[in-house]
């Protein structure tokens, strides 16, 4: 097939002189065009032409030398996080296309934009089982929004274009082109860069259907008892103004999952907590209470419903989502309002009358109070002599006032940051949420600070998260990210470790793991660190951490035994959210 | 819910590895396929598949819209047996002097509308279409008279209600679509799903 048939885009502002150059030229000069000045990546037999063209490129193009093509495409994961814009990796043939395939999926599932540059062998070996050449396209299919292979040089500005249009439109996903060496190498008569707008056969968003936006409007005007979630489409769609206008008016309680982290700042009044798992009491319980829920870009993960057949069945369902597929594929839609939530939140915003409902959002606070009597108040202000992860996360709130970016790992202390980690803006939370990828945290970090370098970026990891991905500490210490790496030790793989103990009679099987000396190993990166155990070392510690210039690694030394709770055990209804 | 036949048509731009982007969504669920036909459309350069499967309507309307998702796929369709007219082709290798010698053969390969394609010595090749039931009589019929060889071809579909793809095309060509375009055929029944 000829993808340049299908990639009619219009002309942008491009001479017309035809110039002959590589196809490893076009790729460089793509990335240029689209806006993508990082690139986190690692070289190869088979990417050899693109690497060599972009030593000709290095005043324009950023790239970033990782230490693992895993820690590339989290770090592109994390850059596309805090920016909003599409996050760019680079990989050879074989083993290192094949270490893309954990990130890819983490991105597929979480929905974000990412463009990823394979190396291929030549055409002419494609089959043979040559060195290094694995089926890169079969094996990331179901892991990506799109892929292809090029072969030959004259597609590679349309394959491009099309690949950042489809990576950064509708629901963003990832985007993978493989592109055998011979392309990289043939020159072809370059006729500038056109960006993409339009794919046949892809719609990246459904049409907005004004009689369902009215039908929803009319069931949110009946609700005594509405309640909003929202997730990462929010912030995808750029839409937290529209989304803040929407629930201020209504005067709805809104609760958020753990993507939509940050959506909506932590203080905000009509900001209940978070949903699932661990989520917060109210939320959890108040689902199956309200009598309208209205979901905003969230997808009803089995982790934010817990049971199916006992979830929110006394209410009605108003769904705004992007992606057709998400309606009804896990809670039935009575109204689904199909497409971008930047467009369809200030329809609805209209339709929706101004109420006030204090009287329920009050309920919310009571049962707030329960969990702050049962969970909260002793996680964050413990007496006994070890320190707990929620005081870190506490101390580490008092300290940058709400306005870092939280990366995390995947476990308790995940759960824990994304409970009690305060957040004033949107895009400050990086974290693996549908694929749960350990081991995604201090790469995601590096990422994260390319992203937004102004900001403050802290990653929040457990010690054995750390310990996957370590390796990343020396793409810290050569290009100079300054991520403050927190390092919340409790000597265990905390998450299974908690499950084992709850529901496996305590029997732990292979929770015990140990570590290495983190500040010696930071320190053998030349970056500096401290560990402490003692509760009167936590605030100036995470101060100095904060205020050194450069990263710097703490490794916080918590109690072993600590659970997270609230928990909806797995198979139970989120009504049933144990508060110990 | 029941679970029954359905056919999904799915109409595609014609890319390498649409076989495998498809079938790897059934396989996904451990959906088992039970045919699978790939053929031009009545549309230059669009593809058609026709893909036969047993399961309940839920499961095959989240399988259409996630189908419908990849980037290469335009329009996914499914219908019951009853909204289709649908065939079903296969060939028959038998003994030549079986049919010469039993006249029960030659009758029952009039009954059922085989043909002859090949007519030799050794062998004679038989073609019919039409239901699975029926060529599965004919087939275990056939075996009581060495049977040489059988094969059966995937399902091909017409839709009894459908206007084709010349029409339902335009709403992806370039210009905006016109906002009465049916999104999904699901939103056309929300009137009756939609309750206050």
């Amino acid at each position: 097939m000829s993808t340049l048939e299908k990639t009619e885009a219009t002309p942008q502002t491009e001479t017309a002189t035809t110039t002959q150059i590589s196809g490893s030229q076009a790729v460089l000069e793509a990335l240029i065009h689209e806006g993508a000045d990082t690139i986190f990546g690692y070289p190869g037999g088979a990417i050899m032409p693109i690497y060599d063209a972009l030593y000709d490129y290095n005043d324009r193009l950023n790239h970033i030398l990782v230490r693992h093509e895993q820690g590339g495409i989290h770090a592109a994961q994390g850059y596309a996080r805090t920016s909003g814009r599409v996050g760019v990796a680079f990989a050879t043939s074989g083993p290192g296309a094949t270490n893309l395939v954990t990130g890819l999926a983490d991105a597929m599932i979480d929905s974000n934009p990412i463009v990823c540059i394979t190396g291929q062998v030549f055409a002419a070996l494609l089959g043979t089982d040559a060195f290094q050449e694995t089926d890169v396209i079969n094996i990331t299919t179901p892991v990506t929004k799109w892929n292809y292979q090029v072969t030959d040089a004259t597609e590679i500005p349309s394959v491009l274009a099309k690949a950042f249009y489809i990576a950064r439109t509708g629901r963003p996903g990832p985007v993978l082109i493989d592109i055998t060496k011979n392309a990289q190498i043939q020159l072809f008569d370059y006729e500038g860069y056109e960006k993409c707008d339009y794919v046949r056969s892809y719609r990246p968003a459904p049409i907005v259907r004004h009689e369902y936006v009215e039908q929803a409007a009319q069931v949110i005007n009946q609700a005594k008892k509405p309640f909003v979630l929202f997730g990462q489409g929010i912030i995808l769609g750029k839409a937290e103004q529209e989304f803040k206008h929407f629930i201020e008016k209504g005067g709805f309680p809104a609760a958020t999952t753990v993507m939509g982290l940050s959506a909506l700042e932590t203080d905000h009044p009509q900001h209940v907590g978070m949903l699932g798992m661990h989520g917060n009491y109210a939320p959890n319980v108040m689902t199956n209470e309200c009598d309208v829920l209205i979901a905003v870009g969230m997808r009803f993960d089995d982790r934010v419903t817990g049971r199916l057949d006992k979830y929110a069945k006394q209410a009605k369902v108003i769904h705004l989502d992007i992606d057709p597929a998400e309606i009804d594929k896990n809670v039935k839609a009575t109204v689904p309002v199909w497409g971008d939530c930047k467009e369809t939140l200030p329809l609805l915003t209209s339709l929706v009358e101004k109420r006030d409902h204090s009287a329920w959002l009050q309920q919310f606070r009571e049962l707030e109070k329960e969990e702050v009597k049962a969970v909260i108040h002793d996680e964050l202000n413990p007496t006994g002599e070890v320190m707990t992860m929620g005081e870190v996360i506490k101390t580490l709130n008092e300290l940058t006032g709400g306005d870092a970016v939280i990366v995390t790992d995947v476990g308790q202390h995940q759960m824990v940051a994304c409970r009690y980690a305060k957040f004033n803006s949107s895009k400050s939370n990086v974290t693996s949420g549908g694929l749960g990828t350990m081991g995604f945290g201090l790469p995601a970090a590096i990422g994260a600070w390319y992203g937004a370098p102004e900001r403050d970026v802290i990653v929040v990891v457990g010690d054995g998260g750390i310990q996957m991905t370590i390796q990343e500490l020396g793409t810290i210490m050569q290009f100079g990210a300054k991520v403050k790496i927190l390092v919340l030790n409790n000597q265990f793989l905390g998450m299974v470790r908690q499950w084992q103990q709850l529901f496996n009679d305590k029997r732990y099987s292979f929770v015990n793991i140990t570590s290495p000396d983190f500040v010696a190993v930071a320190k053998g990166y030349h970056i500096d660190g401290n560990s402490i155990s003692e509760r009167e070392n936590l605030y100036s510690a995470l101060k100095t951490m904060l205020e050194h210039d450069g990263s710097y690694l703490l490794e916080v030394m918590v109690g072993k035994e600590n659970n997270v709770f609230p928990m909806v055990p797995q198979g139970a209804s989120v009504s049933e959210i144990r508060l110990k | 819910m029941e679970k029954q036949e359905y056919t999904i048509t799915l109409y595609t731009e014609n890319a390498i590895g649409m076989i495998g982007r498809i079938s790897g969504i059934f396989s996904r669920r451990k959906i088992n396929i039970e045919s699978l036909n790939t053929s031009p459309s009545e549309v230059e350069g669009i593809h058609r598949f026709t893909i036969l499967i047993h399961e309940s309507e839920e499961v095959v309307r989240k399988l259409c819209r996630q189908i419908e998702k990849q980037v290469e796929v335009l329009k996914a369709y499914y219908n019951t047996n009853e909204e289709l007219i649908w065939q079903e082709q296969a060939l028959y290798k038998v003994p030549t002097e079986i049919i010469a010698e039993k006249a029960p053969v030659e009758r029952l390969l009039r009954e059922y509308g085989a043909s002859a394609v090949v007519i030799r010595n050794d062998y004679t090749v038989f073609e019919t279409a039409g239901h699975r039931e029926e060529i599965d009589r004919l087939t275990s019929e056939l075996g009581k008279y060495k049977l040489i060889e059988f094969v059966r071809g995937a399902r091909i579909a017409i839709i009894k209600d459908s206007a084709g793809f010349h029409s339902k095309l335009k709403q992806f060509e370039r210009e905006t679509p016109s906002p009465e375009i049916v999104e999904n055929e699901y939103l056309d029944q929300q009137d009756d799903v939609f309750t206050m």
